[in-house]
């Protein structure tokens, strides 16, 4: 029963932590909480759809809503966030421009969605069981689509891990997120190092949207609760950390899990938040982040 | 001989304060040339505007011929204009292996950089002792000497350097004023050295120049500005 329920944690878990990748990644290029990444992840889902709709094929579909998700968040980055960055660089504007852009591109994308396909629930199916694992006679809730998440957010963390620590990209784009200033001094181009983590960032959404669709159904809104959840997940990781944002939806998630197994699923959202005021109250710069303030 | 930095009229201003007034001095090549002004004199701002960092309300500057206002400093990195900003300009979060690394990133040949840096760690022998270490933990002095060793990897022709001897004690300002006259006199480099502590920048420069207010209010050679009565009691101090 307790392994059952950490399985599912686990599962639901990487998806969290998948978003918060993908907040911390804009996080640390642009110093902005994109409220669109649930937007973005979304409409990258319904590439996936559509793909899925005219090929009939899964696992081509996948790799062509991460594609997308990473253009769209270039895109974003390049015709808004340098943008604003240039023509609202003073003053309380320069802090408050930025996220109620992304927050008005969330709106103009549900839009969007809803103009192309409709505001109705669809469905975007994997060829993965969504039923659980058979032992014998016995069927766990942990599903064939849960492992693939499970091990689909692995490899992207591996991945990321590896980018960041052994290649070129990865220091660039570590020190365009400590310090743009001495990294521009150095040679960088930070401005595209910079849509490279927004890019990053898109990708990461659409893979956590591609795998977690299928165990439910798909609709322009669908992803809105998941942006909630890697958020909190991201700021118990101290939003600036990658391995902090993973650690911090794999924690949301198994706490969930148990939540609403021993609780009762009314609780669960709240729970999310009363996470996130412990934390904030407690080590208000998450578990992974830096005690002292950055000149951003 | 070629042009080296020519700077015309150069006037920056902070919003409404103007910093900088239509200022004009020129580097030859090989030149180091300090410049000396006390605190609000306009030197950091002008450094900044030389290498992209902000841009001038008027005048020009230019580098061999070419103009480098309102060039992006990752661009001028590009050109051999390199600078190393005020504060121990390093990263703390990184290693001191990757702070070196950042400043040969941009760069095709990568032979050289390796070069570069094997030359970087000669100068400065005690950051290979830290190579692994992360910035932080190493002392003010360390840190000036790992943000020259990072601007020397991009190979410099002109290196910018804003108050490298700030905070940092004497015996170790003497031994970074010393590898400053080895770049010029082995290497050749173009330096313009910006600093406050005037008396040890004027001796190891050719040329002086002064900044007060924003105003250029005296220049010449180096060891004739350490002898003028009038400069030193109202501008150098000492």
């Amino acid at each position: 029963m307790i392994i059952n329920t950490l399985l599912i944690g686990v599962s639901s878990g990487a998806i969290y932590a998948l978003m918060a990748l993908a907040l911390v990644l804009v996080w640390r290029s642009t110093r902005v909480v994109n409220f669109a990444q649930a937007g973005q992840a979304v409409l990258s889902t319904y590439i996936g759809y559509e793909t899925m709709a005219r090929t009939h094929n899964y696992w081509l579909s996948v790799p062509i809503a991460i594609f997308f998700g990473a253009l769209l968040a270039a895109i974003v980055d390049v015709l808004f966030m340098r943008v604003l960055a240039r023509r609202a660089q003073q003053g309380p504007i320069a802090e408050i421009a930025p996220v109620i852009t992304t927050l008005g591109l969330l709106g103009l994308i549900h839009s969007l969605i809803g103009l192309i396909w409709g505001n109705t629930f669809v469905q975007y199916t994997s060829p993965l069981s969504g039923k659980g694992f058979t032992f014998g006679t016995h069927v766990i809730p942990f599903s064939p689509q849960n492992l693939l998440i499970v091990l689909t957010a692995t490899g992207v963390m591996a991945i990321f891990a590896a980018i960041f620590t052994f290649t070129d990209l990865g220091l660039s784009l570590r020190a365009a997120s400590f310090q743009p200033e001495i990294a521009r001094l150095a040679g960088i181009k930070v401005d595209r190092v910079r849509t490279v983590g927004w890019a990053f960032a898109g990708a990461t959404g659409a893979v956590a949207g591609v795998v977690i669709t299928p165990t439910s159904y798909l609709s322009p809104n669908s992803l809105d609760l998941l942006l909630v959840t890697g958020f909190v997940a991201a700021v118990i990781g101290g939003l600036e950390s990658l391995i902090g944002a993973v650690v911090g939806g794999v924690v949301l998630g198994i706490g969930f899990a148990f939540i609403l197994q021993y609780i009762g699923p009314s609780v669960t959202f709240l729970a999310g938040f009363i996470i996130l005021m412990v934390v904030q109250l407690v080590k208000p710069h998450g578990f992974f982040g830096h005690k002292t303030s950055r000149h951003a | 001989m070629t042009e080296g930095l020519v700077v015309k009229d150069l006037s920056i201003s902070h919003g409404a304060v103007s910093a900088i007034h239509n200022l004009s001095f020129d580097i030859a090549p090989g030149e180091l040339v300090a410049l000396i002004g006390a605190n609000g004199a306009g030197k950091t701002t002008l450094l900044r505007a030389l290498s992209g960092l902000i841009a001038p309300q008027s005048g020009t500057a230019t580098w061999h011929g070419t103009s480098i206002v309102k060039t992006k400093p990752e661009d001028l990195v590009r050109v051999g204009i390199v600078h190393v900003s005020e504060g121990k300009s390093v990263i703390p979060e990184l290693t001191v292996r990757e702070n070196l690394a950042i400043g040969g990133l941009w760069r095709r040949d990568k032979k050289d950089v390796l070069r570069a840096t094997a030359e970087s760690l000669e100068l400065f022998p005690v950051l290979n002792e830290r190579i692994s270490q992360r910035a932080d933990s190493l002392s003010g002095g360390e840190r000036q000497m790992l943000a020259i060793a990072r601007a020397l990897i991009s190979r410099p022709e002109l290196l910018l350097l804003d108050e490298p001897s700030l905070g940092l004690a004497p015996l170790i300002v003497d031994q970074i004023f010393e590898s400053l006259n080895t770049l010029r006199t082995h290497v050749g480099m173009t330096i313009l050295l910006v600093e406050q502590n005037a008396l040890g920048a004027l001796k190891i420069a050719d040329r002086g120049l002064i900044l007060n207010l924003g105003n250029l209010v005296g220049s010449g050679p180096a060891t004739e500005l350490l002898h003028d009565p009038h400069l030193r009691s109202a501008y150098l101090g000492f």
